[in-house]
C-alpha cells in the first residue's frame, strides 16, 4: 500500500478513535451517539440473529432493479437520442436542469398515483439514475474515433459487427461512468424513499428504530449502509479508473 | 434562426411534457394526480396565501444559512486540499466517498444531536453541500496550468497580485461550478430534513398534503420548488459559461 494510502487509513482510524473515546468518556451522550464498537457490535448481533435479513434482501434487491433498468433503458434511450441530433439538441436544457431541480420531492406525488408499494421506490431509483446513463451513453458515443468507421469498411465489416466489436468497446469506459453513477444515484434514492415513507426496507427500519429510541439497532443499520455504499462506490470508482486510463481517457 | 428554431424544439417537449402530465391524470383520475389546468388555478389561488408566504419564508431562512455553511467550509476545505498537496491526495477518496453517501440515514444523527430544530435542517443541508464545492474548488487549483503561475514569477508579481490577477481568475469558473452544484444539493438537503420531520417549510407542505390526499396543493408546490431550482440553475450556468469565455 502506498504512503498516501496508509496516512488515509491513520486518519480514519484517529477519526473513529476519538469518537469511540469521546463517547466512553462521557463527552457524548450514550443517549445521542453510541461508540463505534457498540454499533460493530449490534450490527455482527443483528446479522447473526437474522432479524433484518427480509429488509436488507429487499433494499438491496430493489436497488439492484432500479440500477438494472435504469442502465439498460438509459443506454437504449442515449443511442437513439444520439441517432436523431434535433431532438438531442432540444434535449439539451433539460440534462442541463435535470440534476439541479429536486426531482425527489415527486416521490409523494408517485405515492399519490401508485399507492404505498415497492413501485414508487423503484420509479423514484429509476428516474434519478436514468439521466446520468443517457448522458454518459450520449459522451460515450460522441467520442468513438471517426477511423474505426473506416476500419469497419476496410473490412467490410457489418453494422451489427461494427458496433459489437469497435463501437461499443470504444464508448465502453465512458458507458461504465454511466453505470457508476446510476449505481450510486439509485442507491441514494432509493434509501431516501424508503426513509421519508415506506410500507418495508432497510430505510424505514432505520428511521423506525430512530422513532423508537432503538440506538443500537438504528446505528448499526447505518453502520451497515455506510460500509456497503462505501465499499461498492469505492470498487466501481477503482475499477472506472483502471479502465479510463488504459483508454488513454483518464487522469494519471 | 438555429437558436430560433432549438428554442421550438425546446418548447414543443416542453408541451410534450404538459401532455403527458395531462394524459396521465386522465388514467390515474383527479385524486392521485390533477390536471394541469387546475393545479394552475391552485397555483395562483395558493402562493398569495400566507401559508403559502410562511413555509416558503422558513424554507428560505433554512436554506440561506446552509448555503452560508456550505460554501463558506467547502471553499476552505476545497482551498487547503488543493494547495497543500499531500492532505490532498489523503483527503480526496475521503470526500468522494462521503459525497456518494446516502446521507439521509444520517438525518436520524443530526436530529438526536440538535433535536428539531432550525440548526439541525441547516446542519443537515450543509451536509450536502460542502462536499461538491471542497472538490470542485480542490481540482479547479491542482488544475491550474504550471505555466501561468511561472509567469507570474517572471514578472515578480507579489503574493496578493498572484492571487487576484492570476489564480482567482484561473480557478473562478470551475469553482462557480462547484457553488453551482453545492446551491442545488444544499436545498436537496433542507428539503429532505423538511420532509422527514418538520413542522414548517416547503418539505413538509408536500408530506403534510399527501397525507391529506391533496394533490393540487403537493404539486403545486413541487412545481413552485422546481421553477426556483431551475431558474436558480440557469442563471449559476450562464455566470459559469460567461466565466469560461473570458478565461
Amino acid at each position: 500500500m502506498s504512503r498516501v494510502g496508509l496516512l488515509r487509513l491513520v486518519v480514519i482510524a484517529i477519526a473513529v478513535g476519538l469518537l469511540e473515546l469521546a463517547c466512553r468518556t462521557g463527552l457524548i451522550d450514550h443517549r445521542v451517539v453510541i461508540p463505534p464498537s457498540e454499533m460493530a457490535d449490534a450490527l455482527v448481533r443483528l446479522l447473526i440473529s437474522g432479524e433484518a435479513n427480509d429488509q436488507i434482501a429487499r433494499t438491496f434487491g430493489i436497488v439492484l432493479a432500479a440500477v438494472l433498468i435504469a442502465v439498460v433503458l438509459g443506454f437504449a434511450f442515449g443511442v437513439v437520442i444520439h441517432a436523431l441530433p434535433r431532438l438531442r439538441q432540444a434535449l439539451e436544457p433539460f440534462f442541463a436542469t435535470y440534476y439541479a431541480v429536486p426531482i425527489f420531492i415527486f416521490y409523494p406525488v408517485m405515492i399519490a398515483i401508485f399507492g404505498l408499494s415497492v413501485v414508487p421506490i423503484l420509479l423514484m431509483g429509476v428516474a434519478t439514475a436514468i439521466v446520468a446513463m443517457i448522458i454518459a451513453t450520449l459522451n460515450g458515443l460522441d467520442r468513438i474515433p471517426r477511423v474505426l468507421g473506416k476500419v469497419a469498411r476496410v473490412h467490410r465489416m457489418g453494422a451489427l459487427s461494427t458496433a459489437l466489436l469497435l463501437k461499443l468497446p470504444a464508448a465502453a469506459p465512458h458507458l461504465f461512468t454511466g453505470v457508476k453513477l446510476a449505481v450510486s444515484y439509485g442507491f441514494i434514492a432509493v434509501i431516501a424513499s424508503e426513509f421519508i415513507l415506506a410500507p418495508a426496507g432497510l430505510g424505514r427500519v432505520i428511521s423506525d428504530a430512530y422513532s423508537d429510541f432503538n440506538n443500537p439497532r438504528m446505528y448499526a443499520l447505518m453502520l451497515l449502509l455506510v460500509v456497503v455504499a462505501t465499499v461498492v462506490n469505492m470498487l466501481l470508482h477503482v475499477f472506472d479508473q483502471r479502465w479510463a486510463e488504459r483508454r488513454g481517457i483518464g487522469k494519471p | 434562426m438555429i437558436a430560433a428554431r432549438r428554442a421550438t424544439d425546446t418548447l414543443i417537449i416542453l408541451l410534450a411534457i404538459v401532455l403527458a402530465w395531462q394524459g396521465l391524470h386522465q388514467v390515474v383520475g383527479t385524486t392521485a394526480l390533477p390536471g394541469p389546468v387546475p393545479t394552475l388555478a391552485y397555483l395562483a389561488k395558493f402562493v398569495p396565501t400566507a401559508r403559502f408566504a410562511e413555509n416558503a419564508w422558513a424554507t428560505l431562512v433554512c436554506f440561506f444559512y446552509a448555503l452560508i455553511l456550505s460554501y463558506a467550509i467547502g471553499l476552505a476545505l476545497g482551498v487547503w486540499m488543493g494547495i497543500h498537496r499531500l492532505s490532498g491526495a489523503v483527503g480526496e477518496p475521503i470526500l468522494i466517498s462521503l459525497y456518494t453517501l446516502p446521507k439521509i440515514t444520517l438525518y436520524p444523527v443530526v436530529l438526536l444531536i440538535f433535536g428539531l430544530s432550525v440548526s439541525g435542517r441547516v446542519t443537515f443541508g450543509a451536509m450536502h453541500g460542502v462536499l461538491p464545492v471542497a472538490i470542485l474548488t480542490m481540482n479547479a487549483i491542482r488544475n491550474i496550468p504550471p505555466v501561468y503561475l511561472k509567469a507570474a514569477r517572471t514578472l515578480h508579481l507579489s503574493r496578493s497580485q498572484t492571487i487576484f490577477t492570476v489564480l482567482l481568475p484561473a480557478t473562478l469558473p470551475e469553482v462557480v461550478a462547484g457553488l453551482r452544484i453545492g446551491f442545488t444539493l444544499t436545498l436537496l438537503g433542507v428539503l429532505l430534513a423538511e420532509m422527514f420531520a418538520a413542522k414548517h417549510g416547503m418539505g413538509f407542505l408536500i408530506i403534510n398534503a399527501m397525507q391529506l390526499l391533496q394533490t393540487e396543493e403537493m404539486i403545486t408546490v413541487a412545481v413552485v420548488l422546481f421553477a426556483f431550482a431551475a431558474a436558480a440553475n440557469a442563471l449559476l450556468l450562464w455566470g459559469e459559461h460567461h466565466l469560461h469565455r473570458r478565461v
